[in-house]
């Protein structure tokens, strides 16, 4: 006979990103539309300005950036439509696992979809933007794991906050872009220091406000997604 | 009217009318700007106001996530209003003088762009409320996450160099306002702070008489509901 005790967050959280992640294995859905989002900007960008231009490299860092936060809302958008589908929310809310549990899931999963498209994409970047740094490259690692976290973290949050008003798809941008706007001006400010090498000694600086970012919100998203789970 | 809506209303106006003649003849002139400078006896208020209505906005929101009272909610979503309009005074009346004195409409300096930032947030927070009428509990989590915004907009934003004047009120050594000059201030913060209040209050009681409303209207469906049919 099954024990009746409270479920592990730990083993809820691995099984639903298991779930969600052989989902998007067999399907292909989030990662397929990011990627083909990203390549039209990158596409579309080069017809406003010459991208191999060397003063263009200047701007190059917030261009990356964009095009990553458009294909990030694309997949974010699409995070909590599954569990709508007969009541499996409604489910999970009666169930006694940790609310934190599903949203630690979904967080690493958005986390891990948009990681592979950054992944997928940079080369592309590179080739077609014709860039290459001037600073410490391997910090561009820590900043994309920051800046990463940064959007996914808030955006999973604002994607299960917008569940219950009217064209959702709408609202998720409209509420994540403004709160973000300081962890965007850092990463797309460090980035452009180690691409162009300019004022390399506020490169701790900007890293650090990522990271203070990135500390606050989780926090504040790991303490309120059980109000926002279950607002009714 | 009521009495003490009528009361509060009078003192409003007479307290704006008092405010504009010291910022417009008592005050000195400035002896550089002209009187170009006036124009801060409303854009300090307003800012200081809406910085106000955006904190009364944030406990507003904490206290309903605690104790889910329908007050708390309409205040937070009066005080957000009355914050956000106050904000756009703050970024109307600012270019308005920038373009004289500095020779141009907007500079991305820290001020200038925190606020803008500022009022972001906040509109789309009113946005949220607007799609969403019941979605009260959302409105409030999502008032907490700007209100902690706020620093971290200014921390990063600080990294641009600052062009905005230096606090002329408790900045550094050489900062400080004429005698005259404060006289006005504090006259004009008064009145702002009174209109502020005063539409803070009604708009507050219209939330409620809303909330009312709705709440009676759904009563009275399910009553209708649970009569028997004949």
């Amino acid at each position: 006979m099954a024990t009746l005790s409270t479920p592990r967050l730990t083993t809820i959280a691995r099984d639903a990103l298991a779930k969600d992640l052989r989902l998007e294995w067999r399907s292909k859905d989030a990662i397929n539309s990011m990627l083909f989002f990203s390549l039209l900007v990158v596409v579309i960008f080069s017809f406003a300005f010459d991208p191999t231009a060397e003063e263009s490299r200047v701007i190059a860092a917030g261009l990356i950036w964009v095009a990553f936060l458009f294909a990030a809302v694309v997949a974010l958008n699409q995070t909590w439509a599954r569990e709508l589908r007969n009541q499996v929310l409604d489910a999970y809310r009666v169930s006694p696992a940790p609310p934190m549990a599903l949203f630690i899931s979904k967080t690493l999963g958005n986390f891990l979809f948009v990681a592979v498209l950054e992944c997928a994409m940079a080369p592309l970047f590179i080739i077609f933007y014709n860039l290459r740094s001037i600073g410490p490259a391997y910090l561009l690692i820590v900043i994309a794991f920051l800046g990463t976290w940064a959007l996914v973290v808030n955006g999973t949050f604002f994607a299960a906050l917008s569940l219950r008003t009217r064209s959702r798809e709408v609202m998720l941008p409209l509420l994540l872009f403004p709160i973000s706007i300081p962890a965007i001006l850092s990463m797309v400010e460090a980035t452009r220091v180690i691409l162009t090498g300019d004022g390399l000694d506020s490169l701790a600086s900007w890293i650090r406000i990522l990271a203070i970012y990135d500390v606050v919100f989780t926090t504040v998203c790991l303490t309120l997604f059980e109000t926002v789970l279950n607002a009714e | 009217m009521k009495p003490k809506l009528l009361i509060f209303s009078f003192a409003t106006v007479l307290l704006l009318g008092y405010g504009f003649c010291q910022a417009m003849y008592i005050a000195p002139t400035e002896q550089t700007m002209g009187d170009v400078q006036r124009i801060f006896y409303y854009h300090l208020p307003s800012a200081w106001i809406c910085f106000a209505m955006f904190m009364v906005n944030f406990f507003a929101s904490i206290w309903y996530l605690i104790r889910r009272t329908a007050g708390a909610d309409a205040l937070a979503q009066s005080a957000a209003e009355v914050g956000v309009v106050f904000c756009s005074v703050v970024l109307i009346s600012g270019p308005l003088w920038a373009k004289p004195i500095w020779g141009i409409w907007w500079t991305w300096d820290v001020r200038l762009t925190s606020t803008l930032v500022l009022w972001l947030i906040y509109v789309s927070y009113l946005i949220l409320r607007r799609y969403s009428p019941d979605g009260t509990v959302e409105a409030a989590v999502l008032a907490i996450f700007g209100f902690l915004d706020v620093p971290l907009v200014y921390m990063a934003i600080r990294w641009f160099r600052t062009q905005h004047p230096q606090p002329v009120i408790g900045g550094g050594k050489g900062s400080g306002l004429d005698h005259h000059m404060w006289v006005a201030v504090l006259w004009n913060l008064a009145a702002f702070l009174s209109l502020a209040l005063l539409v803070l209050w009604q708009r507050y009681r219209l939330a409620m008489a809303e909330k009312e409303l709705e709440a009676a209207h759904a009563e009275k469906a399910i009553s209708m509901e649970a009569r028997p049919v004949r």
